[in-house]
């Protein structure tokens, strides 16, 4: 076994060896403009986008022509809610979405609202799901988009995205999802889920960063956007821009290689990760998943050691890549907005630890964590003046702290 | 993030570990932080009543790695020192010894915090001090 352990898979994936090989031609050999439509270079170059965006569509149950490229699902999200939001704004300035999407999608509602839209962000139960009463309530006649997230990046809990779709349809309004944690991990499918707009990108399923790809509906009903680049018209003007045909390459055969592994992976994954947690969980006291385990990704896990502040773990753990929602861990020095909005208190989020298991995960890696991790927060705890207290029967959410 | 070798020596062997009793007359207990903000430091120290001097200190801490070191150290510091030279201890020494980036600079903070507090206790029981003196938060 090779140290240090890989098992932050939500923040990205290693490139497939099998993708890379796929993508290696597209740079040097078969370089040509996917634009150049009058000679064998640019030809050549189109054959391998469209190839995958076959492989694309065929992933999310779509056809090749609703796939439009981008630089990432950071892009897809942008272009699919800016996009709706000026294309539909004669129809409507309202859009829902949650209080547990990526920053992506949270940062660019807040970007429209400073432009007169007006957006709801709905909570979530402590489980981490959204309510669908509480969203079919939020649905007003101005409304023109929902954005919720397939599967969460923090806490794995996958959102019922096909009972939104349905309340979407019912109520003639846009669906949008963040699939980005979901796709190639668990089935979607667009049809199935009544989805109109899908974001993907390719480094977060064994693909290539810096490329994704924003599913645009082209029936029932015919989406249209506004384009957030401008320029020589590509991806039917939608997005405009040279296309990264390395990158799409690899982007399309990483979703095809997710498509025919999926079931076995998935399976793979799932006892992987719940023998991590159950290790966890037998082992130590006062632990705790955040977010419901019945909706959840195969190969997510986040949990909280109480008395045990997250950033101080990870440095007793420092062979094992994984992160926490600890505010000392965050750029912001905030807690994970997440696992707040779980209402579970801040010192949850002090204590989290979010295990990503991969395609490259092996069950002597799992072993080795769960050991350590155990063995770390049990010489924390005897460190934790919180976990004396708890011991001695001290109720600490009665106790008045000197906060600084 | 990376920490300095000072640091991880104090999270992987840190001193002093540990609690005295709070009700014995020798001790002066101080707890500062709050589990929401992600560090409590609990800070014990032991005198010699006759002397002065700090015999012995002992923490626990709920915090990130800066936060253990901070208070681990301080501990080492702290023992033969008299109680008021304890209290000349400033967060800008644990810095400097701990080389701390800024972002961690509220540890050492808290770490200070934690010393007044535990004298400002040993003296509130050794009768040095008038409530209205301890309120030191």
């Amino acid at each position: 076994m090779k140290l240090p352990i890989y098992l932050d898979n939500h923040a990205t994936t290693r490139l497939d060896p099998r993708v890379f090989d796929v993508m290696k031609p597209y740079f040097t050999e078969i370089f040509g403009n996917a634009a150049s439509r009058n000679h064998s270079f640019g030809w050549e170059a189109e054959e391998a986008v469209e190839k995958a965006r076959k492989q694309i569509a065929s992933l999310i149950g779509a056809t090749a022509k609703e796939i439009v490229f981008t630089s990432g699902a950071t892009e897809s999200n942008n272009l699919a809610i800016k996009g709706v939001a000026e294309m539909y704004a004669e129809k409507g300035n309202h859009i829902i979405t949650s209080v547990t999407e990526h920053k992506a999608v949270l940062d660019t509602c807040k970007h429209l609202e400073k432009r007169g839209v007006r957006v709801t962000y709905l909570p979530v139960h402590p489980n981490g799901l959204v309510d669908l009463d509480q969203l079919r309530d939020a649905i007003t006649d101005k409304t023109i988009l929902i954005s919720v997230m397939y599967a969460n990046n923090e806490i794995g809990v996958v959102q019922p995205i096909a009972e939104i779709g349905k309340i979407a349809k019912e109520k003639g309004v846009l669906l949008h999802t963040d699939a980005v944690q979901a796709a190639g991990k668990i089935p979607v499918n667009v049809i199935a889920d009544g989805v109109d707009l899908m974001s993907i990108t390719g480094h977060k399923l064994y693909g290539p960063k810096g490329v994704g790809a924003l599913y645009v509906r082209r029936r029932n009903p015919r989406v249209q956007l506004t384009s957030q680049m401008d320029g020589g018209g590509h991806e039917r003007g939608m997005r405009s821009g040279t296309l990264n045909v390395p990158g799409i390459a690899g982007l399309g055969a990483a979703c095809e290689f997710c498509q025919k592994e999926m079931p076995e992976e998935s399976r793979r994954l799932r006892f992987l990760r719940d023998r991590l947690k159950d290790k966890l969980m037998t082992e130590l006291d006062e632990t705790y998943i955040n977010g419901t385990m019945e909706h959840r990704l195969p190969h997510n896990l986040n949990i909280s050691f109480a008395y045990v502040e997250g950033e101080s773990l990870l440095m007793g753990i420092n062979d094992i890549a994984v992160s926490s929602g600890s505010a000392c861990t965050s750029a912001t020095l905030e807690p994970s907005y997440v696992l707040k909005a779980l209402g579970a208190g801040d010192d949850i989020a002090h204590s989290s630890i979010r295990f990503g298991l991969g395609r490259f995960t092996t069950q002597e890696e799992i072993d080795y964590t769960a050991a350590k991790v155990i063995d770390v927060v049990r010489k924390l705890r005897e460190l934790s003046p919180l976990y004396e207290m708890a011991r001695e029967g001290v109720d600490l959410s009665k106790v008045v702290w000197t906060a600084h | 993030m990376a920490y300095s070798d000072k640091v991880l020596d104090h999270y992987n062997n840190p001193r002093n570990v540990g609690s005295f009793d709070k009700s014995d007359p020798r001790v002066g207990t101080g707890m500062v932080g709050a589990p929401e903000c992600g560090d409590v430091m609990k800070l014990q120290v032991k005198v010699n009543q006759e002397t002065g001097i700090i015999e012995d200190a002992k923490f626990k801490t709920f915090g990130c790695g800066s936060a253990i070191a901070s208070s681990s150290l301080a501990t080492e510091w702290l023992r033969g020192k008299t109680v008021d030279q304890a209290l000349e201890i400033k967060n800008t020494d644990i810095v400097n010894e701990l080389s701390l980036p800024p972002v961690k600079i509220h540890c050492s903070v808290l770490a200070e915090d934690a010393i007044k507090a535990a004298i400002t206790d040993y003296k509130k029981k050794q009768g040095v001090l008038t409530p209205e003196a301890v309120a030191v938060h």
